[in-house]
């Protein structure tokens, strides 16, 4: 980052420079940008896996890996971006913005925050380590049993050991991180500021926060369980030795379903701030949001087994988790009808974090759609494992949470950098994503109709005219990225000097300091009225 | 709307809005497989009205966001109007989504309850899900004990080979109408049409899924459990599945062909299948001594074919990644005992299977004599099938 480091009288103590200022920091923007390099470098690594999977089903045959090596490419793509991209990326998030949203001087543990980032490159490295531990590389020696884990199917796999302790750094570093997230958020807030004034992107990380510390844990006994079966003789998941594979999968999922709205709320947070200040327009309903984020918090404990209809649940299970599922639609529409009743007779511009948050609103809800469809227990018995399952969570994690972050990263990249961004690669940037997004994942509403299983390395030629618009849609998308890696180091070079408050309609305590902001913000803590 | 006119009129739409891309693009398929059992059809009604009522909720949603996106714009001189929380308005947008979820819930909770009532059944069938095939038995048919029939279903070896040549026409070629590339396996599972079928779905290694589209099955095959599902077939015809939880390397080449017939044509089918076994079992336990060569030629077919072995092991015996190489293998070319213990009993923890199981003697015989003498491993030994029978007493 550039050296433009304007420090807030009083604050004159040294802080290293070079690696050492990167390895040592405890400041808050410092870590915040750790956190999205990171994510970023390993959105290109997951993404890249991405695109072997595409290149091998562009068309029916095996042209260029082999079976074992593509169901490694599917795990380690999934693991990757959620555990590598998306998580670490609404971490950096925060990292930079809840202290500059709240007022704060920086985060309230900021030693701990040096350390749950330095956990993240250690954890990626021994989750990808067995991909190259085999004879051959092409045998496939990583992980390769869906990101899922299911057991037994994990139980066979040579190097468990390796993920297992992945996992755990992964979950240490998120639980430290929300903890840290939460103690900043309630005891560093600016005076005057009470709860029901924070902006919305510090609420729903708050919340996102608590369904971390809640789930993270269940998701190291999970593994744990997994290691001493393996390892020590247990038999938790297996049926021979009198345990239950099902039981697995309960487990997986009162951690997997309120995962998924660990990556979805924030990028909430994000488009409801976005949207107003484009659309010169109070939030329609801050209070009703608040309240949406808290319900869908809440739903997303008692959803889990809507991911398990074909286990074979009694028939009242299965009512109980059908009902509680679509349940779940009605604060997510209300979120959905507040961003558009923002946007209604508002005086909008469409700048680029506007696109990001418009398309975000246009596709989740998409995602959002075939959501309700899928938690129909008879029909989701025709969609559960299919491509039309794959099409409905990368329309929310892709369109959903990805777009969010990107939305965010073009809204307050002049704040971090000082810097405007090109406004025409950054419409670039939009436009290719836009439309390769919809050419990769809508047809696979279609696949999936049809009946094309999910995780398969080759398929019946009927599947194949799909599977190609998928692929093309797929390379379009992949190497469109790499115009905002390149836009954003543009960024951070020069460009045209962005005013503190950046956008006309912004609101908010990080639009009052300077852009960039400096290395310490708040050292005297403004007043909110 | 009837069930075909709601499919007709999705197609339409759904096809009218990809024919712009692509000439051919009315020969694909937009949604489900065509039903053939109750459950199906109802799964299907019940598909098309939640998509209905999507596109309805989308067209309201994204209808206002587009006006408001093309009329409230500030090049448009659009100044910002001021209004913010409406109680009324949010109690109306929570109420009504309420309202239409159970209006959704209800028909769902009625299909529900019928496709998960498997009583009253004329045929149960016991589906195995192997790593990678399906296992078929047939338990009772008309309350006769069918026990004798089972036979375990297998991928075609020339459909993987094919795949794996990655070459597209020779795929091209191998793909007809009677034996679908990657749908074409060495024994149908045979059914009867009009009959209500019950199924008991297992697994034996990890969990598969049992998954008939046209059926409207999709039930996962579990070691250690025991799920029941069902179907009244209503046309007869050739219906393909394929396993629908990942379960490993050959995930994608476990397929499930069900060759669906008239009552009288399955009755004629069961009865010759029961002579057969009947033959067979007798075969395998006469203490007939078996010629070497015809020991490796039968062996050769069930390492090829119903063992699956060459899914893992290879087709030439060299394995890969996981999976030991047997060309060589200290078990393959030591001493017996341990090559018929690891074959018949499997080895616990690893996807190395217990045969004994799947096998009868005279077939464990066939495929371990094949793999101590294929490959250049010419240990020359013919294990018999009375060796396996002592084998399987073994501690
Ligand atoms: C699902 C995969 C799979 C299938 C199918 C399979 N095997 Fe194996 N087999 C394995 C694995 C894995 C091992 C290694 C077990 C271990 O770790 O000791 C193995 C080991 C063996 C060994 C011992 C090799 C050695 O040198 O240690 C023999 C012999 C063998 N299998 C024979 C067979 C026969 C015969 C068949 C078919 C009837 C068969 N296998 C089918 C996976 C499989
Ligand atoms: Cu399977």
């Amino acid at each position: 980052m550039s050296t433009t480091m304007t420090h807030d009288a009083g604050h004159h103590e040294e802080h290293p420079t070079g690696i050492k200022r990167w390895l040592f920091t405890t400041n808050h923007k410092d870590i915040g940008t750790l956190y999205l390099w990171f994510s970023f470098t390993m959105f290109l690594i997951g993404g890249t896996f991405a695109l072997v999977i595409r290149a091998e089903l562009f068309e029916p045959g095996l042209q260029i890996v082999n079976p074992q090596f593509f169901n490694m490419m599917t795990t380690m793509h999934g693991l990757v971006m959620i555990f590598g991209a998306i998580m670490p990326g609404f971490v950096g998030l925060a990292n930079w913005q809840i202290p500059l949203m709240v007022g704060a001087p920086d985060m309230a543990l900021p030693r701990m925050n040096n350390w749950s980032f330095w956990l993240l490159p250690f954890a990626a490295t021994m989750l990808v380590a067995p991909m190259f531990m085999g004879a051959h590389f092409m045998d496939g020696n990583g992980p390769w049993f869906g990101w899922t884990f299911y057991a037994p199917l994990s139980l066979q796999y040579n190097h468990l050991a390796y993920f297992v302790f992945a996992i755990h750094l992964l979950g240490i570093s998120s639980i430290m991180g929300a903890i840290n997230i939460i103690a900043t958020i309630l005891n560093m807030r600016a005076p005057g500021m009470t709860l029901m004034k924070m902006p919305l992107f510090v609420w729903t990380w708050l919340i996102t926060a608590f369904l971390l510390i809640a789930v993270m844990p269940v998701l190291a006994g999970c593994v744990t369980m997994l290691l001493t079966d393996k390892y020590f003789g247990t038999s938790f998941f297996n049926a021979a030795g009198g345990g239950d594979p099902v039981l697995f999968q309960h487990v997986f999922w009162f951690f997997g379903h309120p995962e998924v709205y660990i990556m979805i709320l924030p990028a909430f947070g994000i488009v409801s701030q976005i949207i107003p200040t484009f659309a010169r327009k109070k939030l329609f309903g801050y209070s009703s949001m608040v309240y949406a984020t808290a319900s869908i918090a809440f739903l997303s404990f008692i959803v889990w087994a809507h991911h398990m209809f074909t286990v074979g649940m009694p028939v009242a299970g299965e009512l109980f988790f059908m009902y509680a599922t679509v349940l779940i639609a009605v604060p997510t529409g209300v979120k959905v009808f507040n961003w558009v009743a923002t946007m209604w007779r508002g005086s909008m511009t469409f700048e680029p974090p506007m696109l990001w948050a418009i398309s975000f609103v246009f596709l989740f809800t998409i995602g959002g759609l075939s959501g309700i469809m899928l938690a129909v227990v008879p029909a989701d018995v025709q969609y559960q494992d299919t491509y039309f399952v794959v099409a409905h969570f990368h329309y929310v994690l892709v369109t959903g949470a990805l777009f969010g972050i990107i939305g965010a990263v073009y809204y307050w990249l002049p704040k971090w950098t000082g810097n405007m961004y090109s406004d025409k690669l950054a419409k670039w940037h939009f436009w290719l994503s836009l439309v390769s997004v919809n050419l990769t994942f809508f047809p696979m509403h279609f696949t999936g109709l049809a009946g094309m299983p999910r995780r398969y390395a080759d398929y019946p030629l009927e599947f194949t005219r799909f599977n190609q618009w998928s692929s093309v849609g797929a390379f379009i998308f992949g190497f469109s990225q790499l115009l905002l890696l390149i836009l954003v180091i543009k960024c951070i070079r020069g460009g045209q000097k962005a005013t503190s408050e950046v956008w006309e309609g912004a609101e908010g305590l990080e639009w009052t300091v300077p852009s960039p902001a400096p290395y310490h913000t708040f050292a005297i803590a403004p007043e909110v009225k | 709307m009837s069930v075909s006119n709601y499919k007709k009129t999705a197609r339409r739409l759904l096809g009218a809005a990809l024919l712009l891309g692509s000439g051919q693009a009315l020969a694909e398929r937009f949604n489900f497989q065509p039903p053939v059992t109750p459950v199906a059809h109802d799964i299907y009604g019940l598909h098309m009205m939640t998509f209905w009522i999507c596109v309805a909720i989308a067209i309201v949603v994204f209808g206002a966001m587009f006006y408001s996106i093309f009329k409230h714009r500030k090049s448009q001189g659009a100044v910002a109007a001021n209004f913010h929380e409406n109680t009324k308005l949010e109690v109306l947008w929570t109420i009504v989504p309420f309202v239409i979820l159970v209006v959704v819930a209800i028909p769902a909770t009625k299909t529900l309850l019928y496709l998960e009532n498997t009583s009253d059944a004329a045929l149960t069938v016991k589906v195995t899900g192997i790593q990678w095939k399906w296992k078929y038995e047939y338990v009772d048919h008309d309350n006769n004990d069918a026990n004798n029939v089972s036979f375990i279903s297998t991928i075609l070896p020339d459909q993987i080979a094919a795949s794996s040549s990655g070459n597209s026409a020779r795929i091209d070629k191998l793909n007809t109408p009677e034996h679908p590339y990657l749908l074409t396996v060495d024994h149908d599972l045979v059914l009867p049409i009009n009959e209500r079928i019950r199924f008991l779905v297992t697994g034996n290694d990890v969990i598969h899924s049992f998954f008939i589209p046209q059926f409207g099955i999709k039930k996962d095959a579990i070691p250690g459990y025991v799920n029941e599902t069902w179907a009244e077939i209503q046309k007869p015809g050739v219906y393909y599945g394929q396993c629908a939880e990942l379960c490993g390397k050959d995930h994608a080449f476990m397929p499930i062909v069900v060759r669906a017939v008239s009552k009288a044509d399955f009755a004629a089918w069961m009865t010759k299948k029961k002579a057969e076994a009947v033959k067979a079992a007798e075969e395998a336990s006469s203490n007939k001594v078996w010629k070497l060569a015809d020991l490796i030629k039968k062996g050769n077919e069930i390492y090829h074919g119903k063992g699956g072995c060459f899914g893992c092991h290879g087709a030439n015996g060299l394995g890969g990644g996981p999976f030991p190489a047997l060309k060589g293998s200290k078990v393959a070319t030591g001493p017996v005992a341990k090559h018929l213990h690891t074959v018949i009993f499997g080895v616990a923890g690893t996807p190395m299977q217990a045969f004994g199981k799947q096998l009868n003697n005279l077939e464990l015989a066939a495929v371990i004599t094949y793999e101590r003498n294929a490959w250049g491993n010419n240990t020359g030994d013919a294990v018999q099938p009375k060796d396996v029978a002592a084998a399987r007493k073994a501690p």
